[in-house]
């Protein structure tokens, strides 16, 4: 009996996850057997560690581009920079957490190594060039939001949450896994730059009818997971129901993940079928900012809102990608740290407002900050500034670049919309601002800031401002990230 | 295919299935009898020389009983589960080799490893992945009994039925990894072949471990006594089978039988060698000088079928025993036993095994190395596992009395 | 033969979908979710493929159905609870929708030309059995055999997470209520 031969392995390429998942499941034994329950703090802190330890392991691999396992993952410059962003969409959550989970009862110690799961499943996300791999990716960021979703589960709204969520999720799996086979049938590969060379090669016959079958189911799993409109319906529910900091983190980290995701598939595998999803990606843009930003409007719980203007950015965001150039991938690096940084301080904000027993989360509960709380208050104006896509902050920056570069990649319709639900939205997102500043207090509600929150309120909204200040570092950073890299 | 291969394994079928009834027909006898030795009784002895209509005479009787189908019951579900649970005891036997009759006359191929030129004619099929086919079969048969429990729309039909699901499914993981850990010594997962490797050394040498998780889970997984929870009469009245009688009854009876002959001759086949035994292959060579190709594998053919039926009787007569001696075990140490001992060392055998054969050129030395290994571990085990008697926390009266006399 | 084969064991398992679908009874639609794992083990068994069969048997039929059996047992939910409809029109457009998929679905496959060579070459001599595939394991698709192992870890993190009760619900409630399982010394 032969034995199997290894393909040689660069276990550099795929450091950060590595770092990633080993230390994740290390966590979860030191969690057991390690540390007190009373403790469980102590976790939490570790994670973050070791979320840190990756982003420097990263560090070094900035000159480093390739690809390893049999070109299954590869390493360039654009998934570096992703992974850094989700590490910090890893790092802020769980400090969001450290005191929200005791606060509200549910704290346990396997929270922070699911949430160092959910990033390597992020991770993942941005590395794969293989749709087998990127649907693990999908599932294992799924699987771990699944249950993250449920973790208040004694709470009602949380079990309805986590339902909703694993049962459409499913059909989501079902629906990708059905078009990697069809595509699979279609072109006979699962390698994205195969399915290009494939699709690109006059003589070998592709099943066309077969690839687009394939080419629009893979499309629906990822409007699923990024919320695009007709896919959106879960979002409200689920991001009510779930833990404030979980919601906060998907509404980032999933949409970013799977636009990194989407954004690859497009620009490596299928720029041959731009005709056909082109049409299509727009008319979803144009529905999903005109119905995200139009139903958030009409809410008056800071946690629907919040998700309803999650869907309407899961729009502009979807402008960038659709521009499949390189500085469409600039653009949406861009868009995607600024609209991270600034939603998760938001949903910081409303974690501070949140009561144990009955939160509601009204946008009465607004009411007046500023004379309670006048620093929070601000920090909160500059996170919806920075949503509304008002200038000095890294929204309004973000915003422009996006729209400069799909006008630039001829898109000129798409933008117009852009810019008018962009105005819309200014109407809801300013309404809070305006509650906080000109109305007086009503009611007994202290706002419990810990130290984990202030310290993710102030790097939110520090950052927030800086970028929107002098954002120059920063897309020269982004511009740089695209040299070297393939999408 | 051709016509005569396929009536051939028609035959081959036909015959198989009609022995494995018999068999059962005489194992209960076999048992009864036995049963009877072990408690100091005689044991049915009236129908024909020795018991040995008696059979017949169960047969029949149940023949004429009464068919039911309760009222209440879900009828089709009711009247399906008794052929849903007798057909995987049946075709489980499709690839177990009984013995190796050469069609070709040629006992040689017999011995070769390739299992391409065998034409082995008591082996129903010989498919690459005959170990998983068995494993599969082996799963399935949990529905027979979980239907029959829930149609029967009666609770303690129902509590037997959902015993032996969650039971099933506890000890179907321990088997697997025992299973698993023999398929990786020979590296094969043809049955076939399976035997071939076990001409130097008996599967039980380097697995003894996984030997010993295999009967335990088998013994579960056939719901044998003493793990015949399903069942149990003092609390279930009579399991899932409460409301079935006649020949309903007597097919979930027979099924359980076949059931234990089949893990039985799994057991031969994975860890006794199969038909195997010392010196088959110069009884094929002598009597091929003596008499002939033909004569020679038909020799080696009888010679191989005795062998194996032998070390199943010899199984067989394993099981009665344990039935007799042991006592029912509690519903909360089933689970334990399962969960916590049998798939732990499972895993743990597995490992061991594959480091045994990296590291140890040697077959044989590799193999004696994983028996010290696999008595170790269960010396371990037995040892963590040690329930104090419960004389370290009884006070005897004699003892109050003694102490009272020394005047403590 | 095989073609025969082949179209009763489609029809059986359409058959066992629709009804599975149509059934009113949750113990009745697994078994007809059975049927139909069965017709596409055998369907399986028709592509040369022993191992997929055995390996379709033991998952889905003899586990994931009987935890499905189990739970539903458990629970006692056989009967679909005759419920008010909330959206009485969402069952005629499912079926007109599902309709016009199967339309798309047939012309796909009538147009795609069927018989066309599988664009991937011709299936290799040992396709399909349990040593190649498991070589392919190991070497060629190693990364996501390995991440499928840390999405199960996540799933069972999962299940004991979800399943653990609450420290401090449980001694507000019941303190230190744990069946004792194992004979005290």
């Amino acid at each position: 009996m032969d034995s199997i031969q290894i393909p040689p392995i660069d276990f550099r390429l795929i450091a950060p996850l590595l770092v990633v998942t080993t230390w994740a499941m290390v966590l979860l034994l030191v969690d057991v057997f390690a540390i007190p329950a009373n403790r469980k703090k102590l976790t939490g802190y570790l994670a973050i560690a070791g979320l840190v330890v990756a982003g420097l392991v990263a560090i070094p691999l900035w000159d480093v581009s390739g690809s390893t396992f049999s070109n299954m993952v590869v390493l360039d410059r654009y998934s570096l920079i992703l992974t850094w962003i989700f590490l910090i969409i890893g790092a802020l959550t769980i400090t969001m957490a450290l005191d929200y989970l005791p606060r509200h009862g549910i704290e346990q110690g396997e929270f922070y190594p699911l949430i160092m799961f959910a990033v390597a499943g992020m991770i993942l996300m941005a590395q794969g060039t293989d749709l087998i791999v990127l649907f693990l990716g999908v599932e294992l960021l799924s699987i771990t939001l699944y249950i993250l979703t449920g973790f208040a589960y004694p709470r009602l709204t949380s079990e309805e949450a986590a339902m909703k969520y694993l049962v459409l999720g499913a059909f989501a799996a079902g629906f990708f896994i059905y078009g990697i086979a069809l595509t699979y049938g279609a072109v006979g590969t699962t390698n994205l730059a195969l399915i290009a060379e494939r699709l690109a090669d006059p003589a070998a016959e592709t099943n066309q009818l077969l690839l687009l079958a394939g080419a629009s189911l893979i499309l629906i799993t990822f409007a699923f997971k990024v919320a695009l409109v007709p896919f959106h319906m879960w979002t409200p529910d689920v991001y009510e129901g779930s833990p404030t900091p979980v919601a906060a983190f998907m509404s980032v980290g999933t949409k970013g993940a799977s636009f990194a995701a989407l954004l690859r598939i497009l620009v490596t595998a299928l720029p041959a079928l731009e005709p056909f999803w082109l049409p299509v990606l727009g008319m979803l843009a144009a529905l999903t900012m005109i119905i995200g930003n139009l139903g958030a409007l009409s809410q008056t719980n800071v946690k629907r809102m919040l998700a309803y203007s999650s869907v309407g950015h899961a729009g502009y965001i979807l402008l960038s990608i659709m521009v499949v150039s390189e500085r469409g991938a600039q653009a949406f690096l861009f868009y995607t740290l600024a609209y991270t940084l600034t939603n998760l301080g938001a949903f910081a904000v409303v974690i501070a407002l949140e009561q144990r027993s009955n939160a509601t989360w009204s946008l009465d509960d607004f009411t007046g900050l500023y004379k309670r709380q006048p620093l929070l208050a601000l920090a909160m104006a500059v996170f919806m500034f920075s949503l509304a896509g008002v200038p000095p902050t890294a929204g309004f920056m973000a915003k422009f670049y996006v729209f400069t570069t799909a006008y630039e990649g001829g898109l000129g319709w798409l933008v117009l919309i852009g810019v008018l639900t962009s105005a819309l939205a200014v109407f809801f997102y300013l309404r809070v601002v305006i509650r906080m500043f000109m109305h007086e207090p009503q009611g007994e509600l202290e706002p419990t800031l810990d130290r984990g929150l202030s310290a993710d309120i102030a790097i939110a909204g520090g950052l927030t401002l800086l970028f929107g200040i002098v954002p120059a570092p920063i897309i020269f950073l982004v511009e740089r990230s695209l040299v070297a890299a393939g999408g | 295919m051709n016509w005569l291969g396929l009536l051939i394994i028609i035959i081959q079928s036909f015959v198989i299935a009609l022995a494995v009834t018999t068999a059962f027909a005489y194992l209960t006898l076999f048992e009864r009898r036995l049963l009877a030795r072990f408690q100091n009784r005689v044991g049915p002895n009236r129908a024909g020389p020795n018991g040995f209509l008696q059979p017949v005479a169960d047969a029949v009787k149940l023949f004429f009983k009464e068919d039911i189908v309760p009222s209440a019951a879900d009828k089709a579900v009711y009247l399906l589960a008794p052929a849903i649970a007798v057909i995987p005891a049946i075709i489980i036997w499709a690839v177990i080799p009984f013995g190796c009759l050469n069609i070709d006359w040629n006992y040689q191929a017999c011995f070769a490893e390739s299992s391409s030129g065998v034409n082995n004619i008591l082996q129903i099929a010989d498919i690459n992945v005959g170990v998983l086919y068995l494993l599969a079969i082996t799963s399935i048969g949990v529905y027979g009994i979980t239907l029959a429990g829930w149609a029967s729309n009666n609770k303690y039909s129902m509590m037997g039925g959902i015993r032996s699901t969650a039971q099933l499914i506890s000890y179907e993981l321990a088997l697997g990894t025992a299973v698993l850990a023999v398929v990786m010594t020979f590296s094969t997962l043809s049955t076939h072949e399976l035997v071939y490797h076990q001409g130097v050394l008996w599967g039980i040498v380097p697995q003894f471990l996984a030997f010993v998780i295999f009967m335990i889970a088998s013994t579960a997984e056939v719901v044998r006594a003493p793990f015949d929870l399903v069942e149990a009469e003092q609390e279930l009245v009579g399991g899932y089978n409460t409301e079935y009688g006649s020949m309903k009854f007597a097919l979930f009876f027979m099924t359980e039988y076949i059931k234990l002959i089949a893990v039985s001759a799994m057991a031969v086949t994975f860890f006794f060698g199969g038909w195997r035994f010392p010196g088959l292959e110069m009884l094929g060579a002598g009597m091929e000088e003596l008499a002939g190709p033909v004569v020679a594998s038909i020799a080696v053919g009888l010679a191989s079928l005795g062998s194996f039926l032998l070390k199943l009787v010899g199984f067989l007569f394993l099981s009665v025993w344990i039935r007799a001696s042991w006592p029912r075990i509690r519903y909360d140490r089933l689970m334990d036993l399962g969960w916590k001992w049998l798939l732990p060392l499972g895993l743990i055998n597995l490992a061991a095994t594959a480091v045994a054969f990296v590291l140890i050129e040697s077959f044989v030395l590799a193999s004696f190395m994983l028996l010290a290994f696999s008595l170790l571990s269960l010396a371990i085990a037995a040892g963590i596992n040690r329930v104090p008697k419960p004389i370290d926390n009884v006070t005897y009266v004699s003892d109050v009395r003694s102490r009272a006399e020394t005047g403590q | 033969m095989d073609f025969v084969l082949f179209f009763l064991t489609a029809a059986i398992a359409l058959a066992g979908a629709i009804a599975m679908l149509v059934a009113r009874n949750a113990i009745h639609s697994a078994l007809f979710l059975l049927l139909n794992f069965g017709a596409i083990a055998v369907l399986f068994l028709l592509l040369q493929s022993p191992f997929l069969f055995t390996i379709q048997l033991s998952i889905y039929a003899g586990a994931i159905m009987v935890l499905f059996l189990f739970v539903v047992m458990l629970l006692g939910a056989e009967q679909v609870e005759a419920a008010q409809d909330k959206l009485p029109w969402q069952q005629p457009l499912a079926l007109v929708m599902g309709a016009g998929l199967l339309v798309i679905a047939v012309i796909t496959a009538v147009r795609g030309g069927s018989n066309d060579a599988p664009p991937g070459g011709e299936a290799a001599e040992a396709f399909g059995d349990p040593a190649s595939l498991g070589e392919l394991l190991f070497t060629e698709y190693l990364l996501p055999f390995q991440i499928t192992g840390i999405i199960l870890l996540v799933a069972v993190i999962g299940v004991v997470v979800l399943n653990q009760q609450r420290t401090q619900a449980q001694s507000e409630e019941t303190p230190g209520e744990r069946p004792s399982s194992s004979v005290q010394p």
